[in-house]
């Protein structure tokens, strides 16, 4: 836990406790803050230094099935950029998707003390536990994958809704995930079943299941509200990447009918169709998305936004990777998982010459600079779909620096502008502040970690110190300090310390009857025992459960056990 | 048979890379043995059966009798000394102790290699090439109306991946079993595989690829000359009706063995049969899956790769993981007398090396953790013998489609996991240098 420590002279930006640039001092004791500590304890001089919480990933993919996949099939992005190991840390490489004790080190060395992977299938849980337990400093959770299940579709087909809440809660706990997540509802079902279909809309018959993405997306909404789950369904929309998809976008919102719902990389969410005979290319629909979640408290979404260069594909959207395929080059993966998901890899390289990458760039940028609420508007690359986490210092200028971003507007496929409000939205800076909520204290309250995400006394001791810098890059691309549970992981830029980081999960009650109703669907449709199916304790060394706080009983009524 | 009955019920056989996690075991705790085996097959029953408990010393320095201490305290000596040192094996362990295996590797800037550089390392160089359309057996078992095995044997290999994954079983869209499904081998040669199949397709020795590409020409509609069955056994007719009956069914799926990538062409067959379920794509759902042989050596590709970024055939000398096969593949660093000193764990290279490898082996200190006497045991100069997974030792096992499944073991056993003894030997090497070896020329920086 590191011994107690006091931060002096830093400008604090903690927005969750109204800080907003102070100097005053932050103690550290036992891995939380504290009100004070003895005067003997040890000082950092932040003089002329930024104070924050440390950094938040609210959707990456960092661990898990696909990752590693991911991995494998680019060697040649590994070869020269290397990590060197050190008397205390180990090796590893990099490229879009580095090794685990690499990506664990590199979040570090940005400030970020937190990240949650974004979709795991149940059956790759266990998988990206011990990936996590590979991956340093960081507390990790993941979202498990739900949306193309086929026990699920079955209870929600014959109508059976408190079972499926029921499975759902069986599922998240025996996992050990951190939250519901949707890919493109019904869409890996076309995909496997249908000779490679996909769905185009929220009315699409789901293959021979008599159910539309519209009743799965608004069941797990319900069932997601009514564990009272910390981070609600995170949904990634059908259509993702479509000219148009921003009707199916604006739809899925409307399912929520006031519950809370989170939308996952919503750029990749926000294009309508071009007039005319370039109808297949997308324009920016950015405002339209604004205008909703601005005036929708009960909706979230992470941005999704694309950075120029290299990234992966790597999605639990096997349909849409395969449609990508075309423009990737030549490497294509595609993982199914019995009876849970599909998946796609693919490397790319989003370039500002091409009209669609520039368009996409531009609406991430939109999104971030129209958006009215920081707290519900929240920081992601998608990493490393949108580009890497490595790219988020650029990100951070490009809203802070509107020299910059003006100076990187004109080398940009200028078409592509031209369908885009980018241009609009020209006067707009992101403050300190507004940067610690899009990276922290937003996606903290998003995700329902009330220890995170701020500075105030009892929360977790992750903090980043800044050097105050013109060049907002320079500034967040290399911390001075970085504390972990207390312990000073980073000091002068350079890791000091290895640091073994939480699994952050959650463990909602459920009826045990519902077993009754999932083992002898495993009997009959899974390869692995119903037995041995639940992830084990052994897997999280140092786990945290999340609290839920439900609406409804977890047991059903029944007879003589409640009048 | 004694009193002392246990069963346990669900446990996991490590034998071949099918997994098959439906084991119900009946255990006799007095004699430490599994008596019966429900749902193995021959193969697996013979596995359970073989693995009682021999009376092996705990290990062996130079042949002598040692505690496990002692031995660890050998080991870290000469791994600690040793300048290019190789770790290799690792395919019939847990992924707990090949966890440990790579941090060592890493710590003393050695090399990590797995049995896949000698098995289907050329699936795995082609699916760097060319990526991969596969799925996990549930899905071939619920959704694969047309079944390709392409070079395997599996009614002698893999049998349950017959009657548990992909010809017999019923599945949610395979509702009638074997019924609902067409079952296609291509091969060499006849084998007890072949009667399981609705269409036997022999190919000419040494003509896989040329098979393949003939196949993807097909498909994608180009014109393939007659001769080609001159050149490789196989009638323009027979590929025709494959193309057909490949590009109209609902979701197909290649199963390959070591027929195909240990042959002439290596990763070219791989990479071509790769690229034919991905053309085939466009018309209908197509996957492919290498069918693995040792109990995990898909947890060790697994592992290699999320530590390293690479599969196997790992070099840590500059400090960073480094892959070139042919290079820091264990065969080559020890035909070219380069390895120093080697850690063997749970495999056997001086049965089934080439002899100039194995040569080499005798001439530098060996380590080897294993549960049973072996040629490479004989010739280490410390052997520790440790308990067998998944019958004796938990922990994680990945099935060839990358499922993992946590092991039941079945009884105790007295010698220590590879897990506890390669944890020991990692800790007392870090004593030894003073934390991870740097390699010369080091940025000062690193060292701190
Ligand atoms: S198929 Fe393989 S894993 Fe399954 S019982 Fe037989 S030997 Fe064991
Ligand atoms: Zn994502």
């Amino acid at each position: 836990m590191g011994s107690p420590l006091r931060i002096v002279n830093g400008r604090v930006y903690d927005p969750a406790n109204g800080v907003n640039g102070a100097v005053q001092d932050v103690c550290v004791r036992d891995g939380k803050i504290v009100a004070d500590v003895p005067p003997d304890a040890k000082r950092i001089d932040a003089a002329g230094m930024v104070v924050m919480p440390g950094g938040i990933d609210i959707h990456c993919h960092i661990a898990g099935p696909k990752v590693n996949l991911a991995r494998k099939v680019q060697p040649e992005t590994h070869q020269d950029d290397v990590q060197l190991r050190t008397r205390l840390t180990r090796s590893g490489t990099g490229g879009t998707v580095p090794s685990t004790f690499a990506t664990g080190y590199r979040y570090a060395t940005l400030g970020y003390t937190t990240a949650m992977e974004a979709a795991v299938t149940p059956l790759g849980a266990r998988h990206t536990l011990e990936e996590f337990h590979d991956t340093p400093v960081l507390d990790k959770g993941f979202f498990v994958l739900v949306g193309n299940n086929l026990l699920l579709y079955r209870l929600l087909q014959e109508g059976r809704r408190e079972e499926l809440r029921h499975a759902l809660a069986w599922w998240l706990k025996v996992t050990k995930a951190y939250a519901p997540k949707l890919v493109n509802p019904g869409g890996d079902e076309m995909w496997k079943g249908q000779r490679n279909a996909n769905i185009t809309s929220l009315d699409d018959k789901i293959g021979s299941f008599d159910l539309t993405p519209r009743r799965v997306i608004a069941a797990f909404i319900e069932a997601g509200n009514e564990l009272g789950l910390p981070h609600p369904v995170h949904i990634h929309c059908n259509n993702l990447g479509h000219s148009g998809n921003v009707e199916t976008t604006l739809e899925t919102m409307r399912l929520a009918e006031g519950r809370r719902a989170h939308i996952a990389h919503i750029q990749f969410h926000s294009y309508g169709a071009a007039a005319g005979k370039s109808q297949s290319n997308p324009t920016s629909r950015a405002r339209d998305i604004i205008e909703y979640i601005n005036t929708h408290p009960n909706i979230s979404a992470d941005v999704g936004a694309v950075m120029f260069g290299p990234a992966t594909i790597m999605t639990g959207d096997a349909p849409l990777a395969y449609m990508l395929r075309r423009f990737g080059g030549n490497k294509w993966v595609n993982a199914d998982t019995e009876n849970e998901s599909g998946c796609g890899i693919v490397p790319f390289r989003y370039q500002d010459r091409v009209y669609t990458n520039a368009l996409q760039w531009a609406i991430g940028l939109e999104l971030l600079l129209l958006s009215e609420d920081p707290w519900r508007m929240v920081f992601s690359t998608d990493h490393p779909n949108g580009g890497s986490f490595m790219s988020y210092p650029r990100l951070i200028r490009l809203l802070m620096d509107r020299g910059y971003r003006k100076e990187q507007m004109a080398h940009v496929n200028q078409k592509a502008l031209d369908r885009s409000a980018l241009r609009d939205c020209q006067e707009r800076e992101y403050s300190l502040s507004e940067i610690a909520i899009i990276t922290r204290a937003g996606p903290a309250r998003l995700l329902g970690l009330t220890d995170k995400g701020h500075l105030g006394v009892g929360a977790d001791a992750d903090v980043t110190i800044y050097e105050e810098d013109e060049d907002k890059e320079k500034m967040f691309s290399a911390p001075r300090y970085v504390i972990k549970d207390g312990e000073l992981i980073i000091e002068d830029h350079e890791l000091r310390a290895d640091h073994q980081g939480r699994l952050l999960h959650v463990a909602p009650d459920y009826d045990p009857q519902i077993e009754q109703v999932i083992e002898p669907f495993f009997e009959d449709f899974y390869t692995i025992r119903f037995a041995n199916y639940p992830v084990d304790d052994r897997y999280v060394p140092n786990g945290q459960i999340i609290p839920t706080t439900p609406s409804v009983a977890a047991a059903p009524a029944t007879a003589g056990t409640r009048t | 048979m004694g009193e002392n009955l246990k069963v346990v019920r669900d446990a996991t056989c490590t034998f071949c890379g099918c997994v098959c996690d439906d084991m119900h075991l009946t255990v006799d705790l007095d004699q430490k043995r599994i008596m019966k085996a429900e749902n193995a097959c021959i193969l697996g029953k013979a596995w359970f059966r073989e693995h009682g408990i021999e009376e092996r010393p705990l290990a062996l320095i130079g042949g002598r009798t040692a505690t496990t201490e002692e031995a660890v305290e050998a080991a870290a000596q000469i791994l600690a000394q040793a300048r290019f040192p190789l770790i290799y094996g690792l395919s019939d362990t847990t992924c707990e102790a090949q966890r440990v295996a790579v941090a060592i590797a890493d710590m003393i800037g050695g090399t990590v290699d797995t049995t896949t550089s000698v098995c289907h390392g050329p699936s795995g160089i082609a699916f760097e090439g060319v990526g991969e359309s596969t799925a996990s057996l549930g899905e071939i078992k619920n959704r694969a109306d047309l079944v390709v095995f392409w070079g395997g044997n599996p009614a002698e290999a893999h049998p349950r991946l017959f009657s548990r994954y992909a010809v017999t079983p019923k599945g949610m869209f395979i509702p009638n079993g074997r019924k609902d499904r067409t079952v296609v081998l291509v091969d060499v040669r006849r084998t007890p595989s072949t009667p399981a199949a609705d269409i036997f397709i022999q190919v000419k020795p040494r003509s896989d690829f040329e098979v393949l590409w003939a196949l993807r020409a097909l498909v994608k509609g180009r014109k393939v000359d007659p001769s080609i069955e001159r050149r490789t056994g196989v009638s323009l007719a027979v590929l025709e009706d494959l193309v057909a009956r490949m590009k109209s069914c609902r979701f197909g799926v290649f199963l390959f063995g070591m027929g195909l990538t240990m042959n002439r062409g290596r990763h070219f067959n791989s990479g071509a049969l790769l690229a034919l379920a991905t053309d085939l794509n466009e018309f209908t759902h197509w996957v492919a899956k290498p069918v693995r042989g040792h109990g995990n050596v898909t947890g060790a590709d697994n592992v290699v790769s999320w530590q390293t970024g690479f599969p196997f055939g790992v070099n840590f000398s500059r400090g960073y993981p480094r892959f070139n096969p042919g290079e820091f593949t264990s065969v080559d660093l020890l035909t070219r007398r380069e390895a120093d000193a080697a850690l063997i764990i749970a495999s056997d290279p001086a049965d089934n090396f080439p002899k100039a490898a194995i040569e080499h082996l005798r001439r530098i200190p060996v380590i080897t953790l294993d549960p049973k006497a072996t040629p490479t045991t004989q010739l280490a100069q410390v052997a520790f013998t440790t308990a067998t997974y998944g019958i004796n030792v938990s922990g994680t096992v990945y099935r060839m489609d990358d499922v993992p499944i946590t092991l039941r073991p079945a009884f105790e056993s007295p010698y220590p996991s590879d897990e506890q003894v390669l944890t020991a030997i990692r800790d007392r090497v870090r004593a030894l240098l003073g934390g991870n070896r740097l390699p010369a020329g080091a940025p000062v920086a690193a060292a701190s």
